[in-house]
């Protein structure tokens, strides 16, 4: 029998290596007249095991990793199509702890089937949720959502069931599913693994959105850094679409949902919910007051679901396999999984997903194994950009959106990045202002002139210039920016800048003029 | 996609290609940064002189398609060099040593972020990640996409050998 042998075409994995890799494979399966066949998955998110090349063998998945095009003669050599033992030998690769240990929902087919085979996808679960849902009916739908407890997991955590409810009660000739697809946050690669390694399981949640609120145009709204997962999810849409799975006839339902994938343009705004659907219209990326809400007056002024790509891609299996099966895991109010995207200064980066309730000390040090660099852990910046840093004093926190308010922070995206203790957070949060200055829209003046101020008291503070004062002046702009920014953008980055002068004041007292940098 | 072609393959900008791509893709809804992309994807930059025609054929102001492409990070507004090296200056980058990358790829190029070197060999861009963030410093390099970066990997994939 034909033996599958997987080599990720993740952009990750393709960053380390993996295409040459591929290219390997293809020549010793061509030159030795081997029986086997080359599959080009997303990827499991082990990322520190990059290439990760897997084999199917009758006891399972087996792994090798990271696999340097230079080592495939000689793992076929050393019986790789079997399984054969051989020094980059990972074993079963569900079996890894990183792997083993996690509660994979949405991610369950990332990384195990070839993204474009729509029949993988429904050999592996796929389209259960659609087929029930068509068996539903829109109320139910929703009310599925809503129990399910899922809340956005683009970083506001509002709960998705009762965003669904206020379109599909709106009345409309037209309404939409938006798909924000715009993963700016530093340390987040979700979306993009996701759209990647499993675009059918985005389409399946899109179709389902609509037959829940009404609506027959979906629009993926994906960021132009992520080229490959737009030209993925492009050809997944195309086979979906000739596969009856999108188009006039759902599944053979009589029921209609047709998408496209639109490509952002490098401005972090986007990521912004009213600022996405401008710049879906061809326009400025530019912020909308709220009041109306998108669900009223959103794309092109009609009814609007815009949700994150994993909270889309959550729907499918609440809806195969029950509400309660994902309301049942969790920690407080935060419901079901989520996956913590581990990045930075980290020995073994990759994608967790789990119920909510890991402590960051668990994912930086269990999941992790400390820093890259063997240096002590110093900091970790969770939820992006606008996320706080935290020092590991608090490391026994819990995942839990409530719980990360509580202390000054967010979950956000699910990004954890980890610093070690060579980072200085004067400098972090200058850049989190500077940052804020270069993505700013410009509608609102608290961000788009107090950014700029903060970057400059800040480099008076990193030169010795009068620190307290200064700091204070920080504290009272941080306080405008946080109650008089329109979207998040002006009004989070206070968190980054604030956490580090309260967990780490030392980085801000320090300096004598003599040595400023 | 923007990067995904480089300058040695590019076509001069010329009216009627212009013209050309906006009657393709003005069925779109929206279709204003599907064109620009278009023309990026074609010239490698957004010429001036289409700014007009784009303008006439949506029936917008010459004031509204300038806002639009001068909004977005993307679109460049001269010619890029024949390389376009995309570096990834966030957070998770930065902890992994990519202020150091920039700062001496900027030396060695005698550039700064989003200028290009004299003899059009090279454009470096600085970008807000990457979606690499696990195998930072991350940089995409005409298009194709790189973990682990330094300088002297970068200054290699830019260099006359393996440009040819």
């Amino acid at each position: 029998m034909t033996v599958r042998l997987f080599v990720p075409r993740d952009a990750a994995a393709l960053s380390v290596g993996a295409h040459g890799v591929a290219l390997a494979f293809e020549a010793e399966i061509r030159g030795r007249g081997l029986d086997a066949t080359l599959v080009r998955n997303g990827s499991r998110g082990l990322f520190w095991l990059e290439p990760l090349v897997e084999v199917e063998t009758p006891s399972g998945r087996v792994g090798y990793g990271p696999v340097g095009p230079g080592d495939v003669p000689g793992l076929v050599d050393a019986g790789l199509l079997t399984g054969g033992a051989h020094r980059l030998s990972l074993g079963p690769v569900e079996a890894i702890p990183y792997l083993a240990n996690q509660q994979r929902l949405t991610f369950q087919r990332c990384g195990v089937i070839d993204p474009l085979s729509l029949d993988d996808y429904a050999a592996h679960g796929g389209l259960d949720g659609l087929r029930r849902a068509l068996a539903l009916g829109g109320a139910a739908i929703v009310d599925a959502v809503a129990e399910s407890g899922l809340r956005g997991r683009g970083g506001a955590a509002f709960p998705t069931g009762i965003k669904w409810r206020a379109v599909l009660e709106a009345e409309a000739d037209i309404k939409y599913i938006v798909c924000n697809a715009d993963e700016g946050d530093s340390g987040t690669f979700a979306d993009r693994m996701l759209m990647e390694g499993d675009p059918f399981l985005l389409i399946e949640g899109m179709a389902i959105a609509g037959l829940a609120v009404g609506a027959e145009k979906g629009v993926v709204y994906v960021r132009s850094e992520y080229p490959h997962a737009f030209r993925r999810l492009g050809q997944a849409i195309d086979i979906a679409r000739r596969r009856g799975l999108l188009g006039f006839d759902l599944l053979g339902s009589g029921r209609r949902f047709e998408m496209e994938a639109r490509l952002g343009a490098g401005a972090y705004i986007c990521g912004e919910e009213t600022a996405l659907l401008e710049s879906l219209e061809g326009k400025r990326g530019q912020v909308r007051f709220k009041p109306p809400l998108p669900a009223h007056h959103g794309l092109f002024g009609r009814p609007t679901v815009i949700n994150n790509v994993i909270s889309l891609a959550s729907v499918p299996f609440i809806l195969a396999e029950g509400a309660a099966a994902y309301r049942d895991l969790g920690h407080g109010r935060s419901r079901g999984t989520t996956p913590i995207q581990l990045a930075g200064n980290v020995r073994r980066g990759g994608l967790i997903e789990r119920a909510f309730g890991l402590t960051l000390g668990e994912i930086v040090e269990d999941y992790g194994g400390g820093t890259l660099t063997g240096r002590p852990v110093r900091a970790v910046q969770v939820g992006g950009p606008l996320g706080a840093y935290w020092p590991t004093s608090l490391f026994h926190v819990p995942f839990d959106y409530e719980a990360f308010l509580e202390r000054g922070g967010m979950v956000g995206h699910g990004g954890v990045v980890v610093f070690d203790d060579s980072v200085d957070l004067a400098a972090q949060a200058r850049f989190a202002f500077a940052f804020c200055a270069h993505e700013s829209c410009g509608k609102c003046t608290p961000c788009r002139i107090g950014s700029i101020r903060g970057a400059e008291t800040l480099d008076k503070i990193i030169a010795g210039e009068a620190p307290e004062a200064n700091g204070d002046l920080v504290r009272d702009l941080c306080e405008v920016m946080r109650d008089g920014s329109l979207c998040a953008l002006g009004g989070l980055t206070p968190l980054p800048v604030l956490s580090a002068f309260d967990h780490f004041p030392e980085d801000f007292e320090r300096r004598p003029r003599s040595a400023a940098p | 996609m923007s990067g995904a072609r480089q300058s040695s393959r590019l076509a001069e900008w010329d009216a009627g290609a212009t013209t050309r791509i906006v009657e393709d893709l003005r069925h779109l809804d929206g279709p204003l940064l599907a064109i620009l992309h278009a023309l990026q994807d074609r010239h490698g930059y957004i010429d001036d002189q289409a700014l007009p025609i784009i303008a006439d054929l949506l029936n917008l102001s010459r004031a509204e398609v300038h806002g639009v492409v001068s909004f977005y990070h993307d679109f460049r507004r001269r010619p890029p060099g024949r390389h376009v090296i995309k570096l990834c200056r966030s957070e998770a980058c930065q902890s992994v040593g990519g202020e150091r990358v920039a700062r001496r790829l900027e030396a060695s190029l005698a550039i700064a972020a989003g200028e290009t070197t004299p003899d059009g060999r090279v454009t470096l861009e600085s970008v807000y990640c990457l979606g690499n963030c696990a195998l930072g410093p991350a940089a995409l390099v005409d298009g194709k996409l790189y973990g682990r970066v330094d300088e002297k990997l970068l200054r290699h994939l830019v260099s006359p050998e393996v440009a040819a």
